[in-house]
């Protein structure tokens, strides 16, 4: 009894380094016009079982060719290996034919993508892609692979694992899509597991059960992981050890308790400097009691109709915004989040008379229409919008001179001469140069579309600018930066910010006021130190306590919350959601009851 | 489910309404006249008259139509000015060679054009795909009545493999249904290249592949069915197409189906049968997008018909 207990202890204290991959000097170029341009540079490392690493990194630091790479699934034939050695176990991967490597491939190392809405098959059920990835590497009788389907979907912790075999992907949440995709790649139990970004498309509170599980099946199976991500508060409370990367080269490597408490590298000081972390945001500023408001909303509801039956009559109502109220005052940040689907765009779009309402809407002292269009001119001008993706909302066959030129040319502002003055002013104040205005978008990167996107919201010199998911989709480093950039505005000119985000700690670290928003309505608001420092709602305190933290020696309270979807805001007409009642808990600080 | 069906059969009901009016109303102006050419040349101007009288073309528009419409809502064609028997019949009659021609030239394109299309995608910026785009394109630009004669030249005329025209066994398809369908099977190899191109570009081909499953079954399994949605809803658009293209086919090849009746009435100006031929090709139009879109949601689970 007691020589086993030792033993037990002992394999904890130094458990056994059996490595199982490893990646020698590996090199993957892309084919281009003037030759090999190297895409991944001489990367070496190596991975045991049962062990989780990181590789960390922006986008184009190469950290996704890399997991391609090992998988043999570069995309053909422009991006290939051009040197090096990935060795699994005692096999060299990349001398393997194509058919060869389709043996080891979902048997011996298997990959989750970023995408779970995506990477599915929309035209063939769960069951039908689970059994498929057994079926194709092991030769089992039907009914034991049903058997080990349905084991794959307990272990995931899905509900009902027998009528999800039946369901189509698009009847499944994102995060229970992403499951399936764990299942799929843990059923034949690899050696290695590829997960690439695994929970950036997750709301938060799905991604915290997400990597919940995944740290759970390591324990249990011993698979390596191989957690490719940008978000430092995953690697450290997943990671073992770290790689950073940078344009395609291993910047630092190391444990994640050396790389988070000593980053021997600038880059890396850089990125850790950049993430946002909870509890540090909010400068000295504080909202002084304005008595100006920008925007009154109040008890706006907005539902859209789902007609059904051969009159298409109206038989239920998507409450998306029900009974919310708030104010934003001149010069202030006033955040939204919550998660998706809980209304915050759509309070958005209403805001700037895209979306029919109920309820009333006063920007600026004038009061908005409510068919949701024929916004007075006035009115647009006074509101400005800044959207997600920088890319999407610039026209790619306009000059970016043009595009920011353009809101001043539709208001009829200015001579030629004085809208170039302009918008060389508004380029230089947002950080980018004069010879840049004659260049089109996609000469640009992600941040400085962003910014181009604020100097063309800034033209019009609007009192109120609402920015939606407006830096989710940029790098850490350049999210920072962007971020300084809107609080430097919003001092300088007196700007309103309506802020929506589903991201808890940016939020934390710009707003002024927040307001959490669950289902269509506002389950609590109050100044940013209220809603941060004193969480009152469960909701509210469920969505911070998800944040992945940035400090490998934060230790998670051990949390016994039963796992569940949000409910649907989908109902019968006549059976419309009670509006929940806020009560006042402190001076400005509202909580549902 | 019986509920869109109704609407949709509801929706055909009009179109169809909106066909019969306009091209009655286009004959009805058309400048030629259509009792000189029942009297004769010799006919006297009072049995030119009388003529008129009988068929009651000397009433006003509206007259002419209600009576027409009235007629149809029993299934009344009308009689033919020229053959004397009821339009129906000889439509009934001529119908089966047409469907019969139809079949075999949308057999023909789809296993054709979607090979085609296929092949080009996968190996996509090859000699292959170069290749198969230029013959698809010559496909979609042929005139059909040049396509139609090339064939008889060279396999009729010259190699003697089908004959040169008539109708009654499988080899005497074979021409006609591959002049219809080559038209089609450039539209199809085009269409279906670029469907699989940015199918094979999907996130679910690529977890398909980290599976480890055989390429071929990729493409069969994953591929195929995705590219080929949006194809199916083409096919009901390409019955309209077919019918433009079986007057002509139908005539070079002495293929006796409702093309070569549609032809011969022109001729002739025989109303009734262009009217009843007319109609008789927009019911396969309607019925052709119908069927199309009751097929999808078998195809695609995300589809539901409401």
């Amino acid at each position: 009894m007691k020589l086993a207990e030792k033993e037990i202890s002992g394999a904890a204290l130094a458990p056994e380094r059996k490595e199982v991959l490893s990646v020698q000097d590996l090199t993957v170029s892309v084919r281009s016009a003037n030759g090999l341009t190297p895409l991944v540079s001489n990367l070496s490392f190596s991975i045991s079982k049962g062990e989780t690493l990181a590789i960390a990194g922006e986008s184009g630091s190469g950290k996704s060719i890399t997991s391609l790479a090992i998988m043999g699934l570069l995309p053909p034939p422009a991006v290939r290996v051009t040197g090096g050695k990935i060795n699994l176990g005692e096999v060299e991967l990349t001398k393997l034919p194509e058919a060869e490597m389709q043996r080891y491939r979902g048997d011996r190392i298997a990959m989750i993508f970023q995408e779970p809405m995506t990477s599915l098959n929309p035209i063939m059920t769960i069951g039908q892609q689970l059994t498929e990835a057994l079926e194709a590497h092991e030769d089992l009788p039907r009914k034991e692979v049903q058997a080990r389907v349905l084991e794959a979907l307990r272990a995931v912790r899905i509900s009902e694992p027998e009528r999800r075999l039946r369901q189509y992907p698009h009847e499944l949440s994102g995060g229970m899509r992403q499951r399936v995709m764990i299942a799929m790649a843990i059923a034949l139990k690899p050696d290695v597991l590829i997960a690439d970004e695994p929970t950036t498309a997750l709301d938060v509170t799905v991604q915290r059960e997400v990597l919940n599980l995944l740290r759970d099946l390591q324990a249990e199976l011993g698979t390596a992981i191989i957690l490719i991500t940008h978000d430092m508060g995953v690697v450290a409370e997943m990671a073992d050890r770290v790689i950073v990367m940078q344009s395609g080269r291993m910047v630092e490597e190391g444990s994640v308790d050396g790389i988070f408490r000593a980053p021997g590298r600038r880059y890396t000081q850089d990125l850790l400097a950049a993430v946002p972390r909870m509890g540090k945001g909010g400068h000295k500023r504080q909202s002084k009691p304005a008595e100006d408001f920008v925007a009154c909303i109040d008890d706006l509801s907005v539902r859209f109709d789902i007609r059904s039956g051969l009159f298409g009559r109206v038989s239920h109502h998507v409450h998306a915004v029900h009974h919310v109220s708030f104010d934003i005052a001149a010069g202030e940040t006033f955040a939204i989040v919550g998660e998706s689907g809980c209304g915050k765009s759509t309070v958005a779009k209403t805001m700037v008379g895209l979306v029919p309402f109920q309820g009333d809407i006063d920007i600026a002292g004038c009061a908005l229409g409510r068919e949701g269009r024929d916004a007075p001119k006035s009115l647009r001008r006074d509101v400005q919008m800044i959207f997600q993706d920088p890319m999407a909302s610039l026209d790619p066959r306009m000059k970016v001179g043009d595009l920011v030129a353009e809101p001043l040319v539709i208001h009829g502002i200015g001579s030629a001469q004085e809208r170039a003055e302009r918008v060389r002013y508004l380029f230089n104040r947002v950080g980018l140069s004069d010879d840049q205005i004659d260049r089109y978008p996609h000469e640009f990167s992600g941040g400085q579309r962003q910014r181009i996107c604020i100097a063309r919201s800034l033209a019009l010199q609007p009192k109120l600018i609402i920015a939606d998911e407006s830096v989710s989709a940029l790098d850490v480093t350049v999210q920072a930066r962007v971020l300084d950039l809107l609080q430097a505005l919003k001092e300088e000119f007196g700007i309103a910010f309506l802020f929506i985000s589903h991201d808890m700690a940016v939020v934390e670290n710009i707003a002024d006021r927040v307001a959490v928003m669950y289902l269509g309505q506002i389950v609590e608001t109050g100044s940013r130190a209220q809603v941060f420092g004193a969480p009152q709602h469960p909701y509210t305190r469920r969505l911070i306590e998800a944040v992945p933290v940035p400090d490998p020696s934060f230790k998670r309270p051990v949390e016994v919350r039963p796992s569940g979807e949000v409910p649907s805001p989908m109902r019968a007409v006549g059976d419309a959601p009670k509006a929940v009642k806020l009560r006042e808990v402190s001076a400005g600080h509202l909580v549902a009851q | 489910m019986a509920g869109y069906l109704l609407q949709r059969l509801f929706q055909s009901a009009l179109i169809l309404l909106g066909v019969s009016l306009v091209t009655f109303f286009l004959l009805y102006a058309l400048p030629a006249d259509p009792v000189r050419q029942i009297a004769g040349r010799s006919a006297t101007a009072q049995t030119v008259e009388n003529i008129r009288q009988q068929l009651g073309l000397d009433q006003p528009f509206v007259v002419q139509y209600w009576r027409y419409l009235t007629g149809l809502v029993q299934g009344d064609l009308g009689r033919s000015y020229l053959q004397k028997s009821q339009v129906s019949e000889l439509i009934a009659a001529r119908l089966p060679a047409s469907l019969l021609l139809m079949v075999g030239a949308i057999v023909f394109e789809l296993v054709l054009g979607l090979t085609m299309g296929v092949i080009a995608a996968l190996r996509r910026g090859s000699a292959t795909d170069q290749t198969l785009m230029i013959v698809s394109f010559i496909g979609v630009s042929a005139p059909q009545f040049v396509v139609g004669l090339l064939l008889l030249y060279v396999f009729a005329v010259q190699l003697g493999w089908f004959p040169i025209g008539g109708y009654g066994t499988f080899s005497h398809l074979v021409l006609p249904a591959a002049t219809m369908g080559i038209l089609g099977s450039g539209w199809y190899s085009r269409m279906m290249r670029s469907s699989m191109i940015e199918v094979l570009r999907q996130d679910y081909i690529r977890t398909a592949r980290a599976k480890g499953l055989a390429r071929y079954r990729v493409i069969l399994r994953h591929a195929l069915p995705n590219a080929i949605l949006p194809i199916i809803a083409m096919i009901g658009i390409d019955v309209g197409i077919f019918m433009g293209g079986i007057v002509v086919v139908e005539s070079v090849f002495g293929w006796p189906g409702i093309g070569q009746l549609a032809w011969q009435a022109i001729q002739r100006i025989d109303i009734p049968i262009i009217m009843g031929v007319t109609l008789v090709s927009a019911c396969a139009i309607v019925l052709g997008n119908l069927l199309a879109d009751l097929v999808t949601p078998f195809i695609d689970p995300r589809i539901r018909l409401r």
